[in-house]
């Protein structure tokens, strides 16, 4: 019998089928194969780390700190953030791989509108460059606010807040304005969060060394004083008050922030301590100021910045300060009537306030 | 009759085919290597709570730390990267006290004594009895082949010893590298649900000064005593290309030990598994990094960084004579004759 069409068609069929498993499924295993799971997966694990690892940098040594004159950890093993302690590259490559948008909260009532400009071109250019940041500007007068040009990777969110008679009033609603906005949409939106005043503008780049749970500031006045001398608040009545014989650092209320987890639970717990405050007939001798450091005594930072980060120009730069990353607004700073509230925060040894409040 | 044996021999043909075609044809091809021994561990998931924070710092009275006034001025205590670096000075043991007892952790502890190494397992839990984490929660766990070996010792209460029966390799370096791979599968099976915090230590060495809280941390790392002070071109990196422990010339923060590594019981499992997986990769191509483990550990602590850098305060060699930046040795080696106890 000779081939037939049958026997053909069943060659091919056969053939077809047994290449089409072949291709499949090679059932030899080559000796030059490489298994390819595990060295696929380390590839892969690789690559992701491959930008942090192909980083090239000076090399820290172990004997050789960088800077001998100031103290970069506290006793509980937080970093304080001064100049040459950190290296920017391997922050933000670290701070990349983890995705992370960080937002700024600011307030911008009354006279303080003349402010936004500044600060806004000054962080926009400033303020963790190159990253995504929302700006949450909380202020009475949108309307008012001009036509401003951000980076493509920054968002500007204008939200109206309701004028109050005394300009002080504000600041001690920020603490409870910032955490209901925190749980009904900034948690959504950002991992971060940083509280700044509006009056301050950036001058040199503030990235990512920022970036950490509950992240406090040295306050400029007050880094060298003895704890007596710190201005905590004295009265046992008042939710601020610090025994005598404790306290850190005296932290400014200009620049703090953190996950935004914990900035909730400080904006709480800050603005119930007002409140109480309030109903006691008390308030605190520097506002949310005071509660902050009090809160920041019993749940101490995580990091800190040293007090390059809110530097106020009025000081002169002593040569501890190598950085100067924020400085106090000293164009367009009318006194006392502008700014009563602020203007005593920059000279706290002034007792009595003219403006009266 | 020959047509209808050749046709029902292609329709059971057919059918077969079909049938591999449908169970395997849509999987993804994996190419396991041989010797893999447990891929379980590399798909297992674990459900962590979430690590607390530290919440509340009680009231408490100590010395006010002065801006101007650092404790060490002789040595690094920030990493570039804004990790702590651990030296005796630079940290309050009552503040971290204060933060941590109230959280009511459980530290774990792995130690290895395999095959000669049992002898030294006594002294090291002694020690480890008198200055390691006084006041917390312990649990020790000893990976042995010989467990009748180990001395019996005396425990504080709320602390543990646990036996893990691990098997012994011929060769000590392979007893070395396979730590990683023993260490990720205790974790997933018992020690993710009963501890916060995993220590990784050797056992042939002693604790002489404490060792406390302020070693707690997501990722720690030690700096080894032999390089802290050397520039990182002379550190002891795995040099040849072809490993997958390969750290360039350049390149380099520390020379960290493999005698002391841990952090949260969940990062621990995540670089276990991953520096099993490089040394695995080295073994498929028959290359062994230069310090075993440790070299695998190096490279992947060069990429995902330590959190907080313990000095070698805490992981000393008492063969070399005491620096004047250490203050305090608290965990240094035992000395012995390697040659006799490695085979």
């Amino acid at each position: 019998m000779g081939i037939t069409k049958l026997h053909g068609l069943a060659i091919v069929l056969t053939a077809g089928i047994t290449g089409a498993i072949w291709y499949h499924h090679p059932f030899s295993q080559a000796s030059d194969q490489k298994p390819t799971a595990s060295s696929e997966d380390v590839t892969n694990m690789n690559q992701s780390l491959c930008q942090l690892s192909s980083l090239l940098y000076p090399e820290p040594l172990l004997t050789k700190p960088r800077r001998r004159d100031v103290l970069v950890l506290t006793p509980w093993l937080a970093p304080i953030v001064w100049e040459g302690t950190f290296n920017r590259d391997i922050l933000n490559a670290q701070y990349m791989q983890k995705n992370l948008v960080t937002g700024v909260v600011t307030f911008a009532v009354e006279k303080y509108v003349q402010f936004i400009k500044g600060f806004m071109s000054s962080a926009n250019k400033y303020f963790l460059a190159g990253h995504q940041v929302n700006f949450y500007l909380f202020t009475d007068n949108p309307e008012q606010i001009s036509h401003l040009q951000l980076a493509p990777e920054n968002h500007l969110f204008v939200i109206p807040v309701q004028n109050h008679t005394r300009g002080q009033d504000i600041s001690l609603r920020q603490m409870g304005i910032i955490s209901t906005y925190i749980q009904s949409r900034f948690q959504y939106e950002v991992d971060y969060l940083y509280s700044i005043d509006i009056d301050v503008q950036l001058v040199e780049h503030v990235g990512v060394e920022i970036i950490d749970t509950l992240v406090g500031t040295i306050s400029s006045w007050h880094y060298d004083t003895r704890r007596e001398s710190k201005p905590y608040e004295p009265r046992a009545e008042s939710r601020a008050a610090v025994p005598q014989g404790e306290g850190d650092f005296y932290y400014t209320a200009s620049f703090y922030g953190g996950s935004v987890a914990e900035v909730y639970r400080l904006t709480r717990a800050c603005f119930k301590g007002i409140l109480e405050d309030r109903g006691n007939g008390i308030e605190a001798r520097w506002h949310d100021e005071s509660h902050l450091n009090k809160y920041l005594l019993e749940h101490k930072p995580t990091r800190l910045l040293s007090p390059e980060y809110c530097w106020d120009a009025e000081l002169s730069r002593p040569r501890i300060i190598q950085g100067q990353q924020l400085t106090y607004l000293t164009a367009g700073w009318c006194f006392l009537p502008c700014k009563p509230w602020h203007n005593v925060l920059m000279k706290p040894f002034r007792r009595d306030n003219p403006s009266g409040h | 009759m020959i047509y209808r044996k050749v046709l029902g021999s292609f329709v059971c043909l057919f059918v077969v085919a079909a049938f591999i075609w449908i169970i395997v044809g849509n999987r993804k091809v994996h190419y396991l290597p041989y010797y893999l021994p447990c891929p379980e561990i590399f798909s297992v998931k674990l459900q962590y709570t979430e690590a607390k924070l530290i919440q509340l710092f009680p009231q408490l009275f100590y010395q006010q730390p002065r801006v101007l006034d650092p404790k060490r001025q002789d040595v690094l205590t920030v990493t570039p990267w804004l990790a702590p670096i651990i030296w005796e000075g630079t940290f309050n043991s009552e503040i971290l006290d204060s933060a941590y007892r109230p959280l009511n952790l459980t530290i774990g502890v792995t130690a290895f004594a395999v095959g000669k190494y049992t002898r030294f397992v006594g002294r090291f839990l002694e020690s480890a009895e008198k200055h390691f984490m006084k006041g917390y929660r312990v649990n020790y766990y000893i990976f042995t082949d010989k467990p009748e070996t180990i001395p019996h010792v005396q425990l504080q209460p709320g602390r543990r010893f646990v036996f893990v029966p691990i098997k012994k390799y011929p060769s000590w370096q392979e007893i070395s590298m396979r730590r990683m791979e023993a260490i990720n599968k205790h974790i997933a099976e018992t020690s993710h649900q009963e501890v916060d915090y995993l220590f990784c230590l050797d056992s042939d060495m002693v604790f002489h000064n404490a060792w406390g809280p302020e070693t707690l941390g997501d990722i720690v790392a030690a700096i080894h005593p032999g390089y802290f002070n050397v520039p990182r071109s002379q550190f002891p990196y795995e040099r040849r290309s072809s490993s997958a422990a390969y750290i360039p010339d350049g390149e380099g923060d520390f020379y960290y030990g493999g005698a002391v590594f841990g952090g949260l019981v969940k990062k621990v499992y995540e670089f276990t598994k991953t520096c099993h997986m490089t040394i695995l990769a080295d073994k498929a191509n028959g290359i062994m990094a230069a310090w075993q483990e440790e070299s695998h550990l190096n490279r992947h602590f060069l990429s995902n960084k330590p959190t907080k850098v313990l000095s070698p305060e805490y992981l000393w060699d008492d063969r070399k004579p005491k620096p004047p930046v250490i203050h305090l040795i608290r965990f240094s080696t035992v000395d012995k004759n390697y040659k006799e106890i490695r085979d």
